[in-house]
């Protein structure tokens, strides 16, 4: 069976084609970051601090009544919302102060719900600390950028540079898409949010990479031909496989945000549009960049043997 | 052409079979079971396992299992009555000197448990329990070594007859002024030889000297702390009776604590993070010793001038039992030797005269100064009594003064040892065990339906040559879960995502081979050339790929916290096992169906 046709010959990269790419990464790109820095990012608790509970009603739970229930108990700037069925809510609270202590806020809290419902339960209670939050944000970005330098040295010493800008490129563009999708929709960002980015990272580069693989074997194989021609086969040629990872990826991913639960269910989506844009990253992004920094089949080509030595062969 | 030596058959069968070995134990699943261990932390040998079964065989309760394992006993039984009666007779006979704790236990036949395997241990999201972060407070750790060293000093320089005072510590630095200008070198020369390294300043005037401690001294005392917190927090879960906690050193100044199957984490959290110790001194009845300092009472209880020399400290208690004196509660206390002799001299010279017992406490409190949160230790001393002493003892007495429940738990803490320096906590999680079977089913059944998904995709696709990759796929979630109950290295719900996303990447391998002999047969090759010259080429982009994937992955273990240290652990497992299975794998099938044969079509 085939998804595609045997043999395709789609141009991706002329000159053209490649504006058009680059004009909508670029797009993407800013309206990226125009949404987090205007609207910011919807942090879970890892970064904020503060208290999450998961409650469990043996029915369905009055979100409303809950809400007036806290604020009666003195609880103030309380998200209460659905997680996942309709017996199960979600209450997330701010910082409560340094001082304070939470076996008291538990308790207060459990008693407060208990007023509705006594059969109430709490599955799931979290505390965290801001200086904890703030931490993470740091470690987080610095194992990106970690990542991405690691991946930079990796792809410039089995490449070339122009490749390993390209690829480092393309990974970037992934991660402030797939971070700026989470801040466009304002979806929760937690601390597996950023695990799936960094996954990210892996997959999208493994496509590249892959693409690149084939780009040097043909840059050897079709001497003569423009870097150009020689990447465009190159891609043509990795095609059905570049799709078929995605899809067979993808199919598992959408059991996992189907059937994992809602707290696995931020990381799928981060991954399945992560997933998307890094196809199409590596295909469009990776390669064009490496053709505008004009990279040449010689830029990969084995050095020549100095002419200096044949001379002297009989 | 497409065979291997048949060493390397072998060399994959074996290795198969160990995997299916090594994840053998997850099938069997778990019973309640009764954990006991002794508190001071030595190993239990076989003659305990039958005390422990003769015991509870008078009661008519017969383990399905005793055995040994890791030094504590394990007992398993069939059903919860008989694991909750089992664990109330234990916990009764041996009150302080076993930690009995209820737990679940895979249930194991005893053939590999003899080989030492086991199966994944699950992580706290997924089995219910608690999850505390502690926070070390340095300053204070640092402030008390400075403490030591005033006394040190002071003593030294007064040896020496040079008239002068030391100021507490006040941020980080020891403020030393002398009266006579003169002995200021002397001192400097005296501090100098009682410790080569704190680094020695002149002060302002010209008689005085601010002393601080060197980069390592305070790193070396910072390292200290933490470690002696670890071994503390250690004891205090032991006593708890808690089964397979955790206790670890999280970057500088953090521990991380977790305790499986705790569901009330109110309790525990007084013992965690309390400093409470005892120290005893003489009552300075005339006030004629140098140093002495008046100390509260508690509630109602006059305060006292208290003597400067310390007679007994916590940190020299080595047994402390809660019970009742007189109908009062009480903590029936035991010195370790070097304890009991000060204790013995005391009370010999003392005969007749009051002697105090403080209970001292140290507590975290945040004040907002100028906007920001600044935390300052609070440590409150208080007289919790004042008795004379009528007769001279030596290492064993007792106090009272406290209530039933501080005694309990202040002759917990006793026992458990002192901390080095104060924590407290940052992060707490509790997740219950409903929520923890929730997400087990949940995860379970995502790996199932996804890897189902991408079997059927593969075989239809691929056909043979799909179910070759196929037979891989599973192999590789074998391998998986064997090196994951190899390497004990805990399961949690972002692990298992890590699973579900490997098995959608790890056929990418297989992919890439397959497109390659379709390629190599588009082209013109004959089937068996065009399998070789498939896999040959194929290697290089399967590894740059795999090993880029793999340098995220590890970057994320390294520089990861919690989840993210799951999901990296299982993620960097599929990688690599896959590419063993991907390539070798399905080579060797491959190999064996196809190799050495003449075939006119691949069926890929």
């Amino acid at each position: 069976m085939r998804l595609i046709r045997e043999k395709t010959s789609i141009d991706f990269l002329s000159i053209g084609r490649r504006r058009v790419a680059l004009a909508v990464s670029a797009i993407l790109i800013v309206v990226s970051i125009a949404s987090l820095a205007t609207r910011g990012l919807n942090f879970g608790i890892d970064f904020t601090g503060g208290v999450l509970l998961e409650v469990g009603y043996p029915q369905e739970a009055d979100l409303d009544k809950i809400r007036s229930l806290m604020a009666d108990a003195g609880f103030e700037d309380v998200q209460v919302q659905r997680f996942g069925a309709a017996t199960d809510v979600m209450l997330r609270l701010p910082p409560q102060g340094e001082g304070a202590n939470p076996n008291q806020i538990r308790d207060s809290l459990r008693n407060t719900l208990a007023v509705d419902e006594p059969d109430v339960d709490l599955r799931r209670v979290e505390f965290v600390g801001p200086q904890v939050g703030e931490e993470l944000t740091e470690k987080g970005g610095l194992a990106m950028i970690f990542a991405l330098l690691l991946i930079f040295a990796y792809v410039m010493f089995r490449f070339q540079w122009k490749f390993s800008l390209g690829a480092v490129a393309a990974l970037a563009h992934d991660v402030i898409v797939t971070i700026g999708f989470f801040s466009i929709f304002y979806l929760p960002f937690d601390l597996t949010v950023v695990a799936a980015v960094l996954a990210v990272i892996g997959y999208s580069l493994n496509d590249t990479v892959v693409a690149f693989d084939r780009i040097r074997e043909n840059f050897l194989a079709l001497r003569g031909v423009s870097a150009e021609d020689a990447m465009n086969t190159s891609i043509n040629e990795m095609l059905a496989r570049t799709i078929i990872t995605g899809v067979t990826t993808l199919l598992v991913l959408t059991a996992l945000l189907v059937l994992g639960g809602e707290s696995v269910g931020p990381f799928s989506i981060a991954l399945i549009v992560g997933i998307v844009i890094g196809t199409y990253s590596s295909i469009y992004t990776a390669s064009a960049i490496a053709l505008t920094l004009e990279v040449t089949p010689q830029d990969l080509l084995p050095p020549e043997d100095d002419p200096d030595l044949v001379d002297d062969l009989p | 052409m497409n065979k291997y030596p048949s060493w390397l058959y072998i060399l994959v069968l074996v290795i198969f079979l160990t995997g299916i070995l090594l994840a053998l134990p997850n099938i069997y699943g778990s019973v309640p079971a009764v954990q006991i261990a002794d508190t001071e932390g030595d190993a239990y040998g076989e003659p305990r396992v039958e005390e422990f079964v003769e015991l509870l065989s008078d009661s008519d309760l017969v383990p399905e299992a005793a055995y040994l394992d890791d030094g504590r006993v394990v007992l398993r039984f069939d059903n919860i009555e008989d694991q909750l009666q089992a664990g109330d007779i234990l916990r009764d006979r041996y009150r302080n000197m076993a930690s009995v704790a209820l737990t679940l236990t895979p249930k194991l036949p005893g053939w590999l448990r003899d080989m030492g395997l086991s199966p994944m241990s699950l992580g706290l999201d997924l089995r219910g329990g608690v999850h505390f972060l502690l926070e070390v407070d340095m300053a204070t750790a640092v402030e008390s070594r400075l403490k030591t060293y005033q006394q040190d000093f002071l003593d030294r320089l007064r040896d020496d007859r040079i008239i002068a005072r030391i100021d507490d510590p006040n941020q980080g630095v020891l403020l030393v002024r002398v009266r006579d200008e003169g002995d200021l070198e002397k001192a400097r020369n005296i501090i100098r030889a009682a410790d080569g390294e704190v680094l020695i300043l002149d002060g302002a005037d010209g008689r005085s000297l601010r002393i601080r401690m060197s980069d390592t001294q305070i790193r070396d005392r910072q390292d200290f702390a933490i470690e002696q917190n670890i071994t503390t927090l250690r004891n205090r879960v032991n006593q708890l009776g808690v089964a397979e906690p955790l206790v670890q050193r999280q970057g500088i100044d953090r521990i991380v604590v977790q305790l499986p199957g705790v569901q009330d984490p109110n309790r525990l959290d007084d013992i965690l993070t309390a400093t409470a110790t005892l120290e005893y001194r003489l009552v300075d009845t005339d006030g004629s010793s140098p140093g002495s300092r008046r100390y509260p009472g508690r509630e109602g209880m006059p305060g006292q001038m208290l003597k400067r020399e310390v007679i007994a400290s916590g940190d020299q208690i080595i047994d402390a039992e809660a019970g009742f004196s007189q109908g009062q509660p009480a903590v029936f206390i035991t010195l370790d030797a070097a304890g009991g002799e000060r204790m013995l001299e005391a009370t010999q010279q003392s005969v007749g005269k009051p002697m105090s017992t403080v209970f001292i406490e140290s507590r975290r409190e945040s004040t907002v100064v100028n906007g920001e949160v600044v935390h300052n230790t609070v440590r409150t001393e208080e007289i919790i009594n004042t008795a004379t002493i009528r007769g001279v003892f030596k290492d064993r007495f007792q106090t009272t003064g406290l209530d039933t429940i501080e005694a309990r738990n202040l002759a917990l803490l006793l026992r458990a040892g002192a901390l080095a320096a104060p924590v407290y906590k940052v992060e707490e999680r509790t997740i219950g065990p409903s929520l923890g079977q929730d997400n087990i089913n949940r995860g379970f059944s995502a790996v199932k339906i996804g890897f189902l998904a991408v079997i059927v995709f593969m075989a239809i696709y691929y056909r043979w040559f799909g179910v070759i990759a196929n037979i891989a796929l599973f192999t590789n979630l074998i391998f998986i879960v064997a090196l994951l109950s190899l390497l004990q290295a805990s399961l949690t719900l972002p692990g298992i995502a890590g699973i579900v996303l490997t098995v959608g990447m790890a056929v990418d391998a297989n992919v890439l081979i397959f497109e390659r002999i379709r390629e190599e047969i588009a082209a013109g090759n004959k089937p068996q050339n065009a399998i070789f010259s498939g896999y040959e080429k194929a290697f290089s982009s399967i590894a740059d790929a795999n090993i880029t994937t793999l340098i995220a992955a590890v970057v994320l273990f390294a520089l990861g916290t919690g989840p993210i240290k799951g999901f990296a652990i299982t993620l960097s497992l599929g990688i690599i096992t896959s590419m063993f299975t991907a390539i070798v794998g399905t080579r060797a099938i491959v190999n064996l169906t196809f190799g050495r044969r003449r075939i006119t079509s691949v069926p890929v």
